[in-house]
């Protein structure tokens, strides 16, 4: 990471701190949503910078917030960070034999600077644009997660507010580019449906791994059977 | 709050080595066709159930309120794609307006 000596270099390094800077403002929202959950300030602030990856921190509060206890939250919280291991797999040769970065770089693994690195051919600038950009939103993200929690911890009364509201809304965020095609929107409704249908049934948080669980496996069953009439 | 402080260490924990993992483990067994899938799955199935369990959840019952109004206000604003922190800024602002009138 010294300065940047040609223009592509240049470039990739702008386009990282863009994406960076962006992403990393959301951290504004997850420390107000956080806070006002119940979770105090420092415990936000530990969340974003210990764990790091969007989706599970979301999902964390998000079941704290419906009333459930840490340990209902654990499991969703952790499931969806399992993408991160597959970003992981396309970068490893990045990284292998580069000694302590290594274990600082896996925890930069994220949706953004796996994209980003995912966009070059050559090694030294998917690098470049690896470290800039988990860099970069790991440092807007944590600052903007204080002050989010310090703006959150001020608020009495999260729902005279719409917070919940705010929490859905954040869901619908992350979940809006995935679904792009009728297959990934069936998985969306199945789990849905099916977690709404126990709700009455569970505790808080449970009725998440089951929706969830009910849909994979739903659309592993439905890949296997494609495949079978596929090949026949 | 211990538990807290127990639960998010936990968490963090299995986040990193979720992270390391990717970079340590055999590929042959990260590439697995069931797996990959299921990874592709996940994310879509659990920000779906959070999403819904978020908006007509309420102690063990499904409930119409003013979050269903946020929440459509927030599809509106993605659909024009609004960036993510006004969309939710937008969901709150709506909730509480319906709750300011006396709805929800």
């Amino acid at each position: 990471m010294t300065a940047p000596a040609d223009p592509t270099t240049r470039g990739v390094i702008l386009d990282s701190l863009g994406v960076g800077i962006a992403t990393g403002v959301y951290g504004i929202s997850f420390g107000a949503l956080a806070t006002a959950s119940g979770l105090s300030v420092w415990q936000a602030c530990a969340i974003s910078m210990l764990v790091f990856t969007g989706a599970s921190q979301f999902a964390f509060i998000g079941v704290l917030a419906a009333g459930g206890t840490p340990w209902a939250a654990m499991p969703t919280a952790v499931l969806l960070g399992v993408r991160n291991m597959f970003y992981s797999v396309s970068l490893a040769k990045l990284f292998a034999g580069r000694g302590w970065r290594r274990w600082v770089a896996a925890q930069l693994v994220i949706d953004e600077s796996a994209a980003l690195a995912s966009a070059h051919e050559n090694d030294n600038l998917r690098r470049t644009a690896f470290w800039w950009t988990g860099l970069s939103v790991f440092v807007c993200w944590n600052f903007s997660t204080l002050v989010g929690a310090l703006a959150g911890s001020e608020i009495s009364d999260p729902r005279t507010i719409g917070l919940d509201a705010a929490v859905g809304a954040a869901f619908l965020g992350l979940l809006w580019h995935r679904l792009t095609n009728t297959f990934t929107r069936l998985i969306a409704l199945v789990a849905g449906v099916v977690a709404l249908i126990v709700v009455p049934l569970m505790p808080a948080g449970a009725p998440i791994m089951i929706g969830g669980a009910a849909a994979v496996l739903g659309g592993l069953v439905w890949q296997s059977r494609v495949d079978r009439l596929r090949s026949t | 709050m211990t538990q807290m402080w127990l639960a998010i260490l936990v968490v963090a924990a299995a986040a990193y080595g979720l992270k390391l993992a990717g970079f340590v483990l055999p590929e042959a067994i990260l590439n697995h066709p069931t797996v990959v899938r299921a990874a592709a799955i996940i994310p879509i199935a659990l920000l779906s159930a959070l999403l819904w369990i978020q908006v007509f959840g309420a102690d063990r019952a499904v409930v119409l309120d003013a979050r269903v109004v946020g929440v459509a206000v927030a599809a509106l604003a993605l659909w024009l794609r609004v960036p993510f922190l006004v969309v939710v800024l937008l969901a709150a602002l709506a909730a509480a307006a319906i709750r300011a009138m006396g709805f929800g």
